[in-house]
């Protein structure tokens, strides 16, 4: 399986993302740039972390009308596995591809530190690998991730099972409903502000990120099987 | 035409003009003198920057000239935009530290975060790979609201900058204490990495070659800053708010990127930070050190606002640009590779062979300078010194114990003390991780990363307890180096090298020269014994505010090196039944101390004392036992004593506690702030092995109750749960700031 990290001018989370799924899930894995024509060639898009083209004017409002967009949302509507994390997340967010939007931080600081998500469904393509319900450690890393939508629309993420990670204990943004991560209605689309990326190694502190990675691989596995 | 008024060279003479710039009546004349005629306008401009202490340190440089600076693995040493050392395998790690003190007092955000874009730069002008920041801080005491918003502000300005630009804020270090109340102080620190065959220098040869102009447009913010940051700060200093630079670290990235990818072009030639003094000095130095000469077209100069005179862009401190020198006829790939990432190359001038600066513009020559009498000519000030009054009664006095009354009350408040409790407040706001290499993130002795790709790993520190600085600035200057690399040693590291910035009052007064004397003798004794040279750094002097100096406060930065990163070592206790030791004597010495100050209310008497002979043994001991594997967790013993340490160790040992054993006085042996001290756990079964290579006393054990019981002969002298404990460093300063 390849994957593609796009990388907007100013992402910074680029090179983890990279070596996450190069080095520690054993994937292939190249860098696209901003103005990228295709993104035929890959098997799952990964949007990484920073601050693209600096988040000015709100984060991810400039990313999204990148030439590379336009093939990351053709992406998606193929079905292919699109994971966006933190600046990631609010440029699929700003995109259309997910729904609702990011709001600064309560406490209007940016927060890095690891914090406990409770998996809340496991039958996406992105959580497979985790069981239901399961506690897990994670960094986070930004100053707005304080994720809302309208009440409609939170409805019908609950019906659909949309939300994957929620905060567990302290809810450090004061996102509605201690939301850390949705996928879109068709599954293939996540977008979540903690950092698998970073928790792929014991070293560094913790690897619970690395079954996200895992579960990927292993659906893309499942429909690629060969049948004799 | 420029309408605006511009005074001739013989009214500037006249009318004194160049002192509103900070030239004395001496320097004009040393000036006309070299020149041989008298300078105009722009041309005393060139001169009033590049003769600032700032980028001449014609004050500071006798006192430099006596640190270490060379070492067989010092690749670069000062001079340069950092530092170089030579790490093993074809790799070298760069690092500088530098202030922003002045910008930051006076527009706290953009002051540090500008100051934290600097250091970056200076990093990666070398053609190294930014990996990690530190700062160190000095703030007045939080009861003050303005202190407060100094603090705040400065802090999210760090964070604003380091984590847009996505390099990790692993460590650092923040003090309070009333002599920074008017002036903060702000040092950043960049380290990176390179391959030796990378390395870049700041230096233009090459007759014919061609100079550019890559990064930001040149605008008029922070003209003069280097001048500001050479004079007091006083209660008009307000009024120079414009003259601090404004940050952008989106551009920076991408000035980053760039940077990196021209370092491996053969058409580069030389390479150096638009910093302080911006063009000026950037121009002046690279041609000074090729011993060429540069003739610039400042009509070329891509310019934010409409206008702008030469004077104007040639001291202009815009940030996120970059002076390069490229193999003539190379020029377009350098245009196309900058283009990438959205930014301009530009060529403005070419290099000469007549040792002159010569700039012109609107089609006339501005300027025309010896570039050696603007980067080296400075005069060299040797100021009188003279050791103060109150240094004298100091050392006249007696240790005095401070009487204590309750042992787990007085714990439990020194944790409470703003410079020694918990700062998550401030790393929480950093992004510490970014990159993943951070093995130990902020809160340990030292902050670890790994280098990717290998088994190594580097530590890296700031520190200076400048209390210790004031009492006695040369012990207080060995005490810093020593704890500095106490703190690199705890961490499984063995230190390299260190950069410094030396942070002073006003060194016309003979009493603050003194200080910075007595402070670099220290160090460099210090830097002699450990062997770690200097290889950079920064002075920032005249740090007073109405005539009132802060501390002496010389930061050391320094980094060491894992040459295998399983022995990475924190200092949190690990394991239930583990063996603590005591490393080093405890005296009865409370000068300086967090206890003195909670107590009195101020310091005074002797610093701690220092033996830098027994200082390096137990270093040496200490890390071979790490190396060996032999240590479950290392803390040096520093503010608050070894009752802090133990509580130290205790807080985010998850759920352990701990039993110690003392003699001798008892708040002496709890909380006396004796040098050279080191709390560590060794597992039972390495006992006889890890005794067998360090001299320490076995004072106590981890257990698994979460509490800390002291005791000494007589019986239980504290106990008490880590949790409270934990909740008053923590708390301490997030209550303060409410």
């Amino acid at each position: 399986m390849k994957f593609a990290v796009i990388v907007f001018p100013g992402s910074n989370c680029d090179i983890d993302m990279y070596h996450a799924v190069k080095d520690e899930l054993g994937a292939e894995a190249e860098y696209v740039w901003h103005d990228a024509e295709s993104l035929d060639e890959y098997d799952g898009i990964l949007l990484p972390g920073g601050f693209s083209y600096g988040d000015y004017l709100r984060s991810g409002a400039v990313a999204r009308f990148s030439n590379v967009m336009k093939e990351v949302i053709k992406a998606a509507e193929a079905g292919k596995p699109v994971l966006g994390v933190c600046n990631g997340f609010q440029i699929l967010l700003e995109a259309g591809l997910l729904p609702g939007a990011m709001r600064r931080n309560d406490s209007l600081k940016f927060i890095c530190r690891t914090v406990e998500l409770k998996v809340e469904n496991n039958e996406t393509m992105f959580s497979s690998a985790y069981e239901k319900n399961e506690v897990i450690n994670i960094p986070i890393a930004h100053g707005e991730g304080n994720y809302y939508c309208d009440e409609a629309t939170l409805a019908n993420l609950k019906e659909n099972n949309q939300i994957v990670f929620t905060y567990n204990g302290t809810n450090p943004n004061g996102s509605l409903e201690n939301i850390a991560g949705i996928v879109n209605e068709k599954g293939n689309v996540l977008g979540m502000m903690p950092h698998p990326e970073r928790a792929v190694d014991e070293l560094l502190g913790g690897a619970d990120g690395l079954k996200l990675f895992q579960s990927i691989v292993k659906q893309w596995r499942e429909a690629h099987v060969v049948k004799l | 035409m420029s309408l605006s008024f511009k005074p001739s060279p013989e009214q500037l003479k006249a009318q004194k003009v160049y002192k509103e710039m900070g030239l004395s009546d001496d320097e004009f004349a040393m000036i006309e003198k070299i020149i041989g005629r008298l300078p105009n306008y722009t041309e005393i401009g060139l001169f009033s920057v590049m003769w600032s202490e700032h980028c001449s340190y014609k004050n500071s440089k006798p006192v430099l000239s006596k640190f270490p600076t060379t070492g067989e693995k010092v690749l670069q040493g000062p001079g340069e935009g950092a530092g170089i050392v030579d790490i093993g395998d074809g790799q070298a790690v760069v690092f500088k530290i530098e202030s922003h003190n002045h910008p930051s007092a006076i527009e706290p955000y953009q002051g540090a975060a500008t100051g934290v874009g600097g250091i970056i730069r200076d990093v990666f002008s070398m053609g190294a790979r930014p990996v990690a920041l530190l700062n160190s801080l000095r703030f007045g005491e939080l009861d003050s609201p303005r202190v407060r918003y100094l603090f705040k502000e400065v802090v999210a300005g760090i964070a604003g900058y380091g984590n847009c630009i996505g390099i990790p804020t692993v460590g650092g270090e923040v003090q309070f204490d009333s002599s920074y109340e008017g002036n903060p102080l702000v040092n950043a620190m960049c380290v990176g990495l390179i391959d030796h065959k990378d390395i870049k220098k700041g230096q233009a040869h090459g007759v014919g070659n061609t100079v550019m102009y890559v990064g930001a447009k040149t605008g008029r913010d922070g003209i003069h800053g280097a001048t500001f940051a050479s004079e007091e700060l006083t209660d008009q200093s307000e009024a120079k708010r414009p003259a601090v630079q404004v940050g952008d670290p989106f551009m920076e990235k991408l000035l980053l990127e760039a940077c990196l990818e021209l370092v491996q072009s053969d058409a580069l030639v030389g390479i150096q930070d638009m910093g302080a003094a911006g063009l000026t000095s950037s121009s002046a130095e690279m041609a000074s050190k090729a011993g060429s000469g540069i003739e610039m077209n400042l009509d070329l100069v891509p310019q934010r606002e409409t206008g702008m005179t030469a004077y104007e862009m040639m001291l202009s401190e815009s940030q996120e640009r970059m002076l390069i020198v490229v193999k003539k006829g190379r020029e377009q790939e350098i245009v196309d590779l900058f283009s990438k990432y959205g930014l301009e190359a530009v060529s403005i001038g070419k290099v000469t062979d007549d040792k002159m600066l010569r700039l012109t513009h609107q089609g006339e020559v501005v300027a025309e300078l010896p570039v050696d009498a603007l980067a080296e000519d400075a005069p060299v000030y040797h100021k009188p010194s003279r050791e103060p009054e109150y240094f004298r009664e100091f050392q006249a006095m007696e240790n005095e114990i401070p009487a204590v009354e309750d042992y787990k009350e007085t714990l439990v408040k020194l944790l409470q003390q703003p410079t020694i409790a918990s700062k998550e407040y401030v790393y929480d706001q950093y992004d510490y991780m970014v990159r993943t290499n951070t093995v130990v993130a902020p809160g340990s002795d030292a902050a670890v990363i790994r280098i990717r790709g290998t088994r190594k790993g580097l530590a890296m520190t700031t520190d200076c307890n400048s209390r210790y600085m004031y009492l006695d600035p040369e012990t207080g200057g060995k005490i810093a180096v020593a704890e500095a690399a106490r703190n690199i040693v705890c961490s499984g590291g063995e230190p390299l090298a260190i950069t410094d910035n030396l942070n002073f009052g006003n060194p016309e007064k003979p009493e603050i020269f003194w200080q910075i004397e007595k402070a670099a003798d220290g160090i460099s004794e210090a830097c002699r014994t450990l062997n770690t040279p200097v290889i950079g750094g920064n002075v920032s002097l005249y740090n007073e505010t109405n005539g009132t100096a802060i501390y002496p406060t010389p930061v050391i930065g320094m980094v060491g090196l894992l040459e295998d990163i399983d022995n990475v070592t924190t200092q949190a206790f690990k394991a239930a039944g583990d063996l603590i030791y005591l490393v080093g004597e405890t005296k009865d010495e409370f000068g300086g101390s967090e206890l003195q100050k909670m107590t009195y209310g101020k310091i005074f008497g002797k610093a701690p004392e220092l033996d830098l002979a027994k200082e390096e043994k137990a270093q040496a001991q200490i890390l071979k036992a790490i190396r060996s594997g032999l240590v479950a967790s290392a803390h040096d013993v520093a503010e608050g004593g070894l009752a802090v340490a133990a509580a130290e160790s205790l807080i985010g040992s998850k759920g352990l506690g701990a039993d110690v054993k003392v003699t001798g006085n008892t708040t002496s042996a709890l909380f006396s702030e004796s040098q050279s001290r080191f709390l560590l756990s060794v597992k039972n079964e390495n006992q006889e092995a890890f005794e067998s290579l360090v001299d320490a006393a076995l004072i106590g054990k981890v257990t698994d109750a979460p509490v800390l019981n002291i005791s000494n002969e007589e019986g239980l002298l504290l106990s008490e749960q880590v949790e409270v404990f934990e909740q008053a460093w923590k708390g301490a300063i997030p209550c303060l700031l409410k």
